[in-house]
């Protein structure tokens, strides 16, 4: 893999000028060489096994047993074998959150990498005010915070005053005065699309635009000169250039839609979070914590990370690949 | 030939501007709304300025209860997390980037899989956890939580800045007869403090915008963070002080956006611009 297939920036563009390595002619170091990158990896290693490594395992423990409030004051649970498991997988109502939640992905993810695709393309055609005018957008909407965005939101949408009713009524999309945006499931988990697209697509845009501009110009032109449409263009000259790019931006993007939990959590009211809407994060947190049903809760954190754990290979193979290759 | 390319190049320009309306208007409507008296806000048109601005929703908003217990909770988790954290991951960025050793790409794939797990899928054995150890409803027990998720990618991105110094300047201050400690010090460290002062930003906006497990492990409202005060401004009564709340949201909002936009232009490698996704 060379550094042209890696979202641009210059941390990777100097992995490709590293240089072979020499030996060092110092003696001091010979005797501490061997055990010194141990030594400097070990306080990260000791950190992570201690507050994720353990509750990691716990966690698998928990998942086969009966662990509520009594068992956590207590510190101790009953074993019930796979009972919590079972529960679960023979509950409609996990199934439903699963496919809700696939579809939403699908949808957040096709839009994400969809629009963003486009806007990086388009960065390409403006002008160079524009170029820098939409840039300073996108860096605008990438750094609000999750949970001030979701307040935004909560207020540009409410019926009685909210910005979105007056617009839409005014452009005679229709009478959307007092529309209730958070009425269905259907629309609650729409306006969270809004929301999590808006917040998402900056990253796609700049890393793609970034990729885009490896692209070489000539070979662009030779492509239309030889009478390819823009179509053509982009699938058979500029995409295959940029694919590793968009298997990083994709995976890393399901990952992140699946395990979603602020913005739904805090846009649809909590007077209004139930099994029509819940997405596997709250209905994770709903089941496990609200509940205080611990084992139960555990037993679903384990089916969702290993969900998750097979999502991430694409991802994480290549992120290793790359972290492989230099020094 | 020529016309009709400027008229294209007119017509992407709309649409840029177009784009660019819609990317910003929720941070420009929030600030907005923040300055608008009530008249204009709960008015039935309305106005994109006030023409009669008002900083009262400024001071109601951090009048209100425990908006500087959250500002100063805030503040603690994320400066002692991203202290802890530049330390130790510094350290392991430099085995990554100048050492090879066995092992190597099993400690890759620990940090970035760690990146992968979903926060939501953690509540529980954290809380369960932290709980045996009479760390919840403590802020360092928020503090070693968040650690484990600004460590990783932390690593991956100090890892990248070490790349990227010349290894010859290391070398030329070794031939000057320095060990290898004192180029260090004097060579290496000047060099990646910017990589140092990127990644702490990066570190610092997960950190102060991280809402789940401050919301899990925090109970006390005089614990709680600045995020998880805003999460409550609302409350449950139907009249909301939208004023109060974009007041508040753009004071949280702030300091994330000037530091975003500091750290901007190294913003486009990968990883750790994820990082900063909520």
């Amino acid at each position: 893999m060379t550094s042209s297939e890696i979202p641009s920036g210059t941390a990777y563009a100097a992995e490709a000028a590293l240089r072979p390595r020499r030996r060092r002619p110092f003696t001091f170091a010979r005797l501490l060489r061997g055990a010194a990158p141990y030594l400097l990896i070990l306080p990260v290693v000791a950190t992570i096994v201690a507050i994720l490594g353990y509750p990691l395992y716990h966690l698998a423990q928990l998942s086969f047993q009966k662990y509520g409030l009594f068992e956590l004051i207590a510190h101790h649970g009953t074993s019930v074998g796979w009972a919590n498991y079972s529960s679960i997988l023979h509950d409609h109502v996990f199934w439903d959150v699963l496919v809700r939640t696939v579809v939403f992905t699908v949808v957040n993810v096709g839009l994400t990498i969809g629009i963003g695709t486009l806007l990086a393309l388009l960065l390409t055609k403006v002008s160079t005010i524009v170029r820098v005018l939409l840039t300073a957008g996108l860096v605008l909407a990438w750094s609000m915070p999750p949970v001030v965005a979701v307040q935004v939101w909560t207020w540009m949408t409410d019926p009685q005053n909210g910005i979105f009713n007056y617009v839409l009524t005014k452009l005679h999309v229709g009478d959307y005065s007092q529309h209730d945006w958070l009425a269905t499931p259907f629309s609650q988990l729409s306006l969270t699309t809004s929301l999590v697209v808006w917040g998402a697509i900056p990253f796609v845009v700049v890393t793609v635009y970034a990729g885009l501009s490896q692209v070489s110009h000539e070979l662009v032109e030779a492509a239309e000169i030889d009478g390819a449409r823009p179509w053509r263009v982009f699938k058979d000259v500029t995409f295959p250039i940029v694919k590793p790019i968009f298997l990083i931006l994709t995976s890393l993007s399901i990952i992140w839609d699946f395990g979603i939990f602020t913005q739904p959590f805090l846009l649809i009211d909590q007077t209004r979070i139930n099994t029509s809407n819940e997405l596997m994060g709250i209905y994770l947190y709903e089941e496990g914590y609200v509940k205080t049903d611990f084992g139960r809760g555990a037993a679903i954190s384990i089916l969702m990370l290993l969900i998750v754990a097979v999502l991430s290979i694409v991802y994480v193979r290549r992120m290793v690949r790359m972290g492989d290759e230099a020094a | 030939m020529k016309a009709r390319r400027r008229r294209i190049r007119f017509a992407w320009d709309a649409l840029g501007l177009l784009i660019f309306v819609v990317l910003a208007f929720p941070v420009f409507w929030m600030v907005s709304s923040a300055f608008k008296p009530d008249e204009e806000l709960n008015g039935a048109t309305p106005t994109w300025f006030s023409l009669h601005p008002t900083i009262s929703h400024f001071r109601d908003a951090i009048n209100r209860p425990f908006f500087w217990d959250g500002i100063k909770n805030s503040l603690i988790v994320v400066s002692v997390t991203v202290a802890l954290a530049m330390v130790l991951a510094f350290l392991a960025a430099i085995a990554l980037a100048k050492f090879r050793f066995g092992g190597r790409k099993a400690f890759i794939v620990l940090i970035i899989g760690i990146q992968m797990l979903p926060q939501a899928g953690l509540i529980i054995p954290l809380y369960v956890v932290l709980a045996r150890y009479h760390q919840v409803n403590a802020l360092s027990g928020v503090i070693v939580t968040y650690m484990t998720f600004v460590l990783p990618f932390s690593v991956w991105t100090l890892r990248g800045f070490l790349l990227g110094i010349p290894k010859d300047l290391e070398e030329a201050a070794m031939v000057d007869g320095s060990t290898r400690v004192g180029s260090f010090c004097r060579i290496l460290l000047p060099l990646v403090a910017p990589g140092l002062v990127a990644t702490s930003i990066f570190a610092f906006i997960t950190t102060w915008n991280e809402y789940i497990f401050a919301r899990v492990l925090l109970n006390d409202q005089s614990k709680q963070t600045a995020t998880v005060w805003l999460s409550y401004f609302t409350g449950t009564s139907r009249n909301t002080d939208w004023g109060g709340l974009m007041a508040g949201s753009t004071l949280i909002a702030i300091p994330v956006i000037v530091f975003f936009l500091l750290v901007q232009r190294k913003i486009s490698f990968g990883l750790t611009a994820g990082a900063v996704r909520g």
